[in-house]
């Protein structure tokens, strides 16, 4: 049997990059094009853009809108401006996360509003089936899965907003963090929000798939000689790992409730009901078993996902979910779930390929920008 | 001085040997090709094998680990390990600009004139690379 992987609509310009590409998520994506380490420096220092078009982006138009976002998302939406960016988990009935993500609030130039949702590539059809499910109970909602028809670019890094602001018709620095706003790239109509996945200052642009090649080569035009360049998925992971930003299928899947990700900022819980929240209330009257927290293992080899944490009586309290080589910290950082009563102790040690190295425990995020 | 990749020995799972005469006994240098140094791109931990250690060839002699994975180092040849080369796993930078001289990993005193079968000539080792490329 083989698996048909798509490509995204950038596809050609990665190539022409000479990107080191890999499936993922049904799609081939560049994983770097000089080196990991380079592009993490590049966004860091200067700015990158990043091809996220694999990532699902799902549309909702009509009378009713607000009140599925409000069903479906441990977070409240229906009180969210035109112009707002949220970040949410949408839960299964115990409480287990189905994916995290990110829903605005767009109002076109003929002022037609709707809600954008932008999920994980590797749930969008997962998604989509159960967000059908809801759709009778709302039945003025136009549900538009608009991923194959659109594109997604991330500009990331200290120099993404001053460099770009020549592509636009409006000053991206007037635009607020998480808020969003639809404007025009040589009379082209384009989505950009002030959002980003890797602690970076910067914005994620989303436009109509056959515009995409002609804004990654003008992005790239008014940023070479600033330092801008392409980045790909190995950096993306190192930058939002530093970050303490969690990643479905590593911090987070269905066996995982928001709380004891640490996550209870994208949960309003007051006066309203969503799918899970019953199991999260029920949950959150209790301390947690297990919770995330940031590791620093004592060694210059990096700890990574499944890899065991062990207390000092060398009893196994619980496991690594992500970890890597940090670029910026020049050394291996990881994000483990610990059971709650041996985090306060703190004499923690990670299992690395047989050698139990002591780890510090760390404040997430391991980076902050200034 | 400077080794010549084309008259170097080559395992498939893309170590190189090469294979001298010191003092009447047979000692291979073994390093990793340049073109697995370029797949295995962004270096951040090696695991060498301690002095005195007996391989054979196609056992692990350590690891080496990247950003993204970690990736075994396999024995090309059978024997003891006489040297290793303890600066290398602080300059992994320079292993990527040079894989054939600063890049030797270990040495290792061959065990007998077995020690060195199924290795592959360069251009053997280059047509099994770009078969799988």
């Amino acid at each position: 049997m083989t698996v048909q992987i798509a490509t995204t609509p950038l596809d050609a310009m990665h190539r022409r990059e000479g990107a080191r590409m890999v499936p993922f998520a049904g799609f081939h994506m560049p994983l770097s094009y000089t080196s990991i380490v380079t592009e993490h420096h590049v966004c860091r220092n200067k700015a990158a853009l990043f091809d996220v078009s694999h990532m699902g982006r799902l549309r909702f138009d009509g009378e009713g809108s607000e009140a599925l976002l409000d069903k479906l998302l441990t977070r409240k939406i229906s009180d969210m401006p035109v112009g707002g960016v949220r970040y949410g988990l949408i839960c299964n009935e115990q409480g287990g996360i189905l994916d995290d993500i990110l829903v605005s609030h767009l109002e076109t130039p003929s002022q037609q509003r709707y809600h954008l949702m932008v999920v994980n590539a590797s749930n969008r059809k997962k998604i989509c089936s159960w967000i059908e499910k809801l759709l009778p109970e709302f039945p003025r909602v136009t549900f538009s899965d608009r991923t194959e028809i659109t594109a997604m670019i991330a500009v990331q890094g200290p120099l993404a907003i001053e460099v770009s602001k020549r592509l636009f018709n409006f000053d991206p620095s007037r635009l607020r963090y998480y808020n969003a706003t639809i404007t025009d790239q040589f009379s082209k109509p384009v989505v950009v929000s002030r959002t980003g996945y890797t602690g970076e200052d910067g914005f994620e642009l989303i436009c109509r798939a056959e515009e995409a090649s002609r804004i990654w080569e003008n992005l790239l035009l008014v940023g070479r000689n600033a330092g801008f360049a392409p980045a790909g998925l190995g950096a993306r992971d190192t930058l939002r790992l530093e970050a303490g930003m969690p990643l479905y299928g590593h911090e987070l899947n269905d066996e995982v409730d928001p709380l004891s990700a640490g996550l209870q900022f994208a949960c309003t819980f007051d006066d309203r009901d969503f799918i899970g929240s019953k199991a999260l209330k029920a949950l959150s009257t209790e301390p947690l078993r297990m919770m995330r927290v940031g590791l620093m293992p004592d060694t210059k080899r990096p700890a990574r996902e499944g890899y065991t944490v062990l207390n000092a009586d060398g009893t196994k309290v619980g496991h690594v979910t992500s970890g890597s080589q940090s670029p910026t910290l020049g050394r291996p950082i990881a994000m483990a779930y610990v059971r709650r009563e041996d985090i306060i102790p703190g004499d923690l040690e990670i299992d690395i390929r047989g050698t139990r190295v002591p780890a510090a425990i760390v404040k997430l995020p391991f980076f902050r920008r200034k | 001085m400077t080794r010549d990749q084309t008259q170097l020995l080559y395992a498939a799972t893309h170590e190189w040997a090469d294979i001298e005469e010191i003092d009447g006994e047979k000692i291979a240098t073994v390093g990793v090709s340049a073109f697995a140094i370029e797949q295995l791109n962004d270096l951040v931990y090696m695991d060498l094998p301690e002095v005195g250690r007996e391989v054979a060839t196609g056992d692990e002699l350590g690891e080496v680990e990247s950003v993204k994975a970690v990736s075994p180092l396999y024995s090309p040849v059978s024997g003891e390990v006489v040297e290793v080369h303890t600066d290398l796993p602080d300059q992994l930078e320079n292993l990527n600009a040079d894989p054939y001289d600063f890049g030797w990993i270990v040495k290792i005193r061959l065990s007998g004139d077995a020690a060195v079968e199924g290795l592959l000539t360069f251009e053997d080792y280059q047509r099994q690379c770009s078969e799988s490329a």
